[in-house]
């Protein structure tokens, strides 16, 4: 039967097997325009790997995922997909890869159960088992009351999800995800985290890209950063994050601040009558800078971070980038 | 994928493309049985009764159905296929079928099976609208339906072409308007091409649709303006020619991949 192996399978070759999920060696793109997107690119996914695949617009991501599932040609460079080349293979290849594009790319005038169904059968999936899979899982993305409404008539979040419920016909062992919650509000969003966490516990190797940098630090293990077509960060999320040797915590104060104290090792910035900013090295402790503030008689009343952890260390990493560039230049 | 997964890949979208033709039948199937009720009414029974016979017991409506026919099929393949396929490129459903492993033939398969299944309901339909005015008879049923479905392959794989290389609406509309309305009106509907004066007689045989439109109306009334075998000759060589290059421009992403 062709079509592909259960969940179960997929975990027990994805632990099996030796080879990466994803290989890319040396790819480079240059599009007619002489627009240079990808500059020798290299990187490896290891299977059953959560992965974050980050940059700021125009960085290259889209090109690069748009070579791993064969919708752009490669300028140079190879692509591999559990081993197999995707030039010299590409059927094999792309049998293994379910992707869930930026943009929304269905036929809006056919409804969910239509579109996932015909998905699988460009996969070679028989119509039964097409339609039982369709119903799985649009009934897992909370689509299924919606399975015979037109797409167009669909909310921003349902059509979201429909493309990862149409992803998923063909139960791939790589599943890319493009800018999955673009638009999407937190509740559906963390909804749908649930469900790609799911899959991934189930074995399925993910590659996520995303303007989110809160859910890249809460889902991927692994991290690469694009920028202008060249990767400036390739490592585990831990060991990203370790780098980050500066936080900045916001504290909001009972009473109105007068003058604020001087405390080693920490810049303080007043913000309003009612709140502080307080950076300080990761390695200084808070309770010089408590000790300070209750003896000049100024009460926290509540403290948190003020951005986010991986936000901060990727602007700083693109901003670096930028200033190399242009000193490069 | 095997050739199992592959024919149920190009039957997906034959089904899909069947899907799309029912659900839109008012724009797909409703205009056409318009058209050619009128093509019958003004030109056959109107005109037609005041023409006669325009060959041996062969009355002008009798004549000019055939071609009717031809004709309806001919712009309906080709308008299927430029329609659906250049909607998938504008709203980037294709790449539904780009990502899939899928080969390139299974494909154009698919869609040029739609367009051909178009071209067959919208044939049917004018065939029976053509029963209310004419006698229609079946002299050689082999060459009435191999004429149909080459005709119908061949228009199905131009309009392929066209909506590869379409990059807005208006290039899908251009060829009809401008190439295939005035062969069709050219290719021997109306008229038999040994009337013409030369040289627009020797002109008219360069229109590959003479050869289809007299094939057909061969294998329905017995009589052709042009040889059988020459007919042949040329809708293979466009079928063989056109299937290549659509194979080609599909393996090499033309107008697809970035």
């Amino acid at each position: 039967m062709p079509g592909f192996a259960s969940e179960d399978n997929v975990a027990a070759m994805s632990i099996a097997s030796p080879v990466p999920a994803l290989e890319v060696f040396d790819l480079k793109k240059t599009y007619p325009t002489g627009v240079e997107a990808l500059k020798g690119i290299s990187l490896s996914v290891q299977p059953g790997d959560f992965y974050a695949l980050l940059g700021p617009n125009g960085a290259g991501k889209s090109t690069l995922i748009g070579v791993i599932s064969s919708l752009v040609n490669v300028s140079s460079g190879e692509v591999r997909v559990f081993g197999i080349p995707i030039r010299e293979r590409r059927s094999d290849a792309m049998q293994m890869i379910g992707l869930v594009p930026q943009e929304i790319n269905f036929n809006l005038f056919e409804t969910p159960v239509e579109i996932c169904a015909n998905q699988a059968g460009f996969y070679g999936i028989r119509r039964s088992i097409a339609l039982e899979r369709a119903e799985k899982y649009l009934k897992q993305l909370g689509l299924w009351d919606k399975a015979h409404a037109i797409t167009r008539t669909l909310s921003g979040g349902m059509k979201r999800r429909l493309m990862i419920a149409r992803a998923m016909m063909n139960e791939p062992r790589l599943l890319i995800l493009d800018e999955p919650t673009a638009g999407v509000d937190i509740e559906i969003r963390r909804s749908m985290w649930k469900f790609i966490q799911g899959i991934n516990a189930a074995g399925t190797t993910v590659i996520l890209t995303t303007h989110y940098l809160e859910e890249a630090e809460q889902l991927c293990r692994n991290i690469t950063i694009i920028d202008r077509g060249q990767i400036i960060e390739n490592t585990s999320m831990k060991h990203l994050l370790s780098k980050l040797d500066v936080e900045t915590f916001v504290l909001d104060l009972a009473n109105v601040c007068g003058e604020l104290p001087q405390v080693p090792d920490v810049k303080l910035i007043r913000i309003d009558d009612h709140t502080v900013e307080a950076e300080m090295s990761r390695a200084h402790d808070l309770n010089s800078l408590f000790a300070t503030l209750s003896a000049r008689g100024i009460t926290v009343t509540s403290m948190r971070n003020k951005a986010n952890r991986l936000e901060e260390l990727f602007v700083r990493l693109v901003e670096g980038n930028v200033a190399n560039g242009r000193a490069a230049a | 994928m095997n050739a199992q997964a592959n024919l149920i890949a190009l039957g997906t979208i034959t089904r899909r493309e069947v899907t799309r033709i029912l659900r839109i039948w008012v724009q797909t199937l409703l205009p056409p049985a318009i058209t050619m009720t009128l093509y019958f009414i003004i030109f056959g029974s109107l005109i037609g009764s005041r023409i006669g016979e325009i060959a041996p017991g062969i009355s002008y409506i009798e004549y000019i159905a055939p071609g009717l026919i031809m004709m309806s099929v001919i712009q309906n393949a080709y308008g299927n296929i430029t329609s659906s396929f250049f909607g998938a490129k504008f709203q980037r459903f294709v790449e539904e079928m780009l990502v899939s492993p899928m080969p390139s033939w299974a494909i154009l398969g698919g869609y040029v099976s739609g367009a051909v299944l178009r071209g067959l309901m919208v044939g049917i339909i004018v065939l029976l609208i053509s029963l209310f005015f004419t006698k229609i008879h079946l002299y050689h049923p082999l060459v009435t339906m191999s004429t149909f479905l080459l005709a119908a392959v061949i228009f199905a794989l131009l309009g392929f072409v066209n909506a590869i290389y379409a990059r807005k609406f208006d290039d899908i509309a251009i060829i009809p308007t401008f190439i295939l309305t005035p062969l069709t009106y050219l290719g021997g509907v109306f008229y038999n091409v040994a009337q013409l004066p030369s040289p627009w007689r020797e002109l008219s045989h360069l229109n590959p649709i003479l050869y289809m439109v007299n094939a057909f109306r061969y294998g329905l009334l017995g009589v052709s303006d042009v040889d059988l075998a020459c007919a042949y000759v040329i809708m293979f060589g466009f079928v063989i020619g056109l299937g290549a290059l659509c194979l080609n421009l599909l393996h090499r992403g033309v107008g697809l991949r970035s």
